[in-house]
């Protein structure tokens, strides 16, 4: 999955990590937005074994986004904000 | 007198707005780091667009709503990015969990505007990266910029799926097509009853106008068959149309949604009793029309107390507000109430006719294939449940939705069923020979969302 910046672009940006591997993203991104505007293409692995997830409701409901971030644990990562020198990893 | 309110989107805004104006300060808690709710949601910062580019023919409204939240919180306990995730009406209490701190929230009176989410029915293929609800594409436009392809297909019914393709449109996304499954002759039936929605109606026609003379192919009657894809995500969408005919729509996002359903746990949590609504195909708590329950100091506004809308969850934050005062011995106008109550049976009366025009297509859900996905959290296919099902009809008492659940794991994982749900009443209903009503309704479990286990509840 690849979302596409449509408006408000134009924004400073900001560095992060996704398994140790740089990510560029914009200041005001959710990780999710993050990750997904970059070329992650998905957020993490089905327990059982039925493939890629990338999120589903983006309201913080379905916790299909789940990814781990280095010092904060496991978060939604449509409803936490990307910040600058984040380490993320696939939940 | 202790006050809380959970949620700050419309109902909440207007609740804590007549709260304030009667001398209280309530605590009021949103899980989102801001209010607005999920339809006035306000992107974060540095993200600029003004209110017109934002929120279309509702600007008005939601910069209203801004405007008295922005004055509001200064006047109350406004605690955001809280969730509460527990309540027990008998003691009074609610449990909450900020940045990863516990709250104990003690409360004589509490007025829960917990919102809704998309009402899903699963398609083979959904659990694909690239697909996500209509709201979810909504979100990710408004509050981040951002489309969830590059082309996107729209798939289910009401009127968030025209209102979501108009928006992607609009912002520059390519809508390769916008899949109806209500039927034309449905929607026509329920013409007159429509009109009586005024505005919001003709805002309805002036998108679907708007697409059509742009080009975007928009089908009614449609079947969905299958979303497609590879290890990149979504390829495409495999659907029949009204006249048998199977089709392909090439597209790299799929949107879905049949209308909202309440996020009603917490109301489930103090003890309210549900009713199942069969124009809303929806479980609704229960509530007279100013919003008090059977629950002793729990009052419900907005769609979490059964889907209205924005501009019903406005009137109806503000009538709960009025009722609780009430009850608590303050005077109230009784013109204020009555007025409100006139504005909220008007506007029900449309509600009802919007609900024929969209109806819960339940044999969409009934027919999803043996070997789809059903539950994605727990990864359970449909025919894990029908073959349930069937197992427990040859021996044990009147199954419902909870034994399924103990049986299959249906709506025990992560979301709680809060998106299989619907679909898999439906699917069971079939199985058994039922009305959906008599298959229940999965209860809802304390913490109301995942929260750490090393968070315990506060003392």
């Amino acid at each position: 999955m690849k979302l596409v910046r449509l408006r408000d672009a134009s924004r400073p940006r900001i560095a992060l990590t996704l398994e140790g591997a740089p990510i560029e993203a914009l200041q005001g991104d959710t990780l999710l937005t993050a990750l997904l505007a970059a070329d992650a293409g998905h957020l993490r692995n089905s327990e059982f074994g039925d493939g890629p997830r990338a999120g589903f409701c983006l309201m913080a409901a379905c916790q299909d986004c789940w990814v781990v971030v280095e010092g904060l644990g496991r978060v939604r990562a449509c409803a936490t904000l990307a910040e600058d020198g984040m380490e993320v990893r696939r939940g | 007198m202790k006050v809380a309110v959970v949620g700050a989107g419309p109902a909440g805004v207007r609740a804590v707005e007549r709260l304030v104006a009667a001398g209280l300060s309530p605590v009021w808690m949103d899980e989102a780091p801001d209010g607005g709710g999920r339809i006035y949601q306000r992107p974060p910062a540095p993200l600029a667009r003004d209110a017109r580019t934002l929120y279309g023919f509702e600007a008005k409204r939601a910069t209203a709503i801004h405007d008295t939240l922005d004055a509001l919180k200064p006047r109350t306990d406004w605690r955001p990015e809280t969730l509460v995730w527990h309540i027990r009406a008998g003691a009074k209490q609610m449990q909450a969990l900020h940045r990863g701190a516990q709250q104990r929230i003690d409360f004589d009176a509490a007025i829960l505007c917990t919102g809704a989410m998309d009402r899903v029915i699963p398609v083979p293929g959904w659990t694909l990266p690239g697909v996500t609800t209509l709201g979810a594409a909504q979100i990710a436009l408004k509050a981040q910029g951002c489309g969830i392809g590059r082309r996107v297909v729209f798939l289910g019914t009401g009127p968030l799926l025209v209102l979501v393709a108009y928006q992607y449109a609009k912002a520059g996304a390519e809508v390769a097509a916008v899949l109806d499954t209500t039927p034309f002759a449905t929607k026509a039936r329920a013409a007159p009853g429509l009109l009586l929605g005024g505005a919001t109606f003709a805002k309805g026609l002036y998108y679907t106008a708007w697409l059509k003379r742009h080009g975007i192919p928009m089908v009614e009657g449609i079947t969905p068959l299958a979303i497609e894809g590879d290890a990149q995500g979504v390829t495409g969408v495999r659907w029949r149309d009204a006249r048998g005919r199977e089709q392909h729509t090439a597209c790299d996002a799929a949107g879905m949604g049949w209308g909202l359903k309440p996020e009603a746990q917490l109301a489930d949590l103090a003890g309210v009793p549900f009713r199942h609504d069969a124009v809303q195909a929806n479980w609704v708590p229960v509530r007279d029309d100013a919003g008090r329950t059977p629950v002793p100091g729990i009052y419900l506004a907005g769609d979490g107390a059964g889907i209205g809308g924005a501009e019903v969850a406005e009137l109806a934050g503000a009538r709960a507000a009025l009722a609780l005062l009430q009850d608590a011995g303050h005077r109230i106008d009784p013109i204020d109430t009555v007025t409100l109550d006139r504005r909220l049976a008007g506007l029900a009366r449309f509600r009802a006719a919007l609900e024929r025009a969209f109806p819960f297509p339940a044999h969409l859900a009934r027919s999803l294939p043996d070997d789809a996905i059903l539950c994605r959290c727990e990864g359970l296919r449909a025919g894990e449940l029908r073959a349930a099902a069937r197992a427990e009809a040859a021996t044990g008492p009147a199954p419902e939705m909870n034994r399924a659940k103990a049986f299959t794991r249906v709506g025990m994982g992560r979301c709680q069923g809060r998106v299989c749900g619907a679909a898999a009443a439906e699917i069971l209903a079939a199985e058994l020979g039922r009305p959906v009503p008599r298959i229940g309704r999965l209860r809802g479990q304390p913490p109301v969302k995942p929260i750490p286990i090393v968070a315990g509840a506060a003392p």
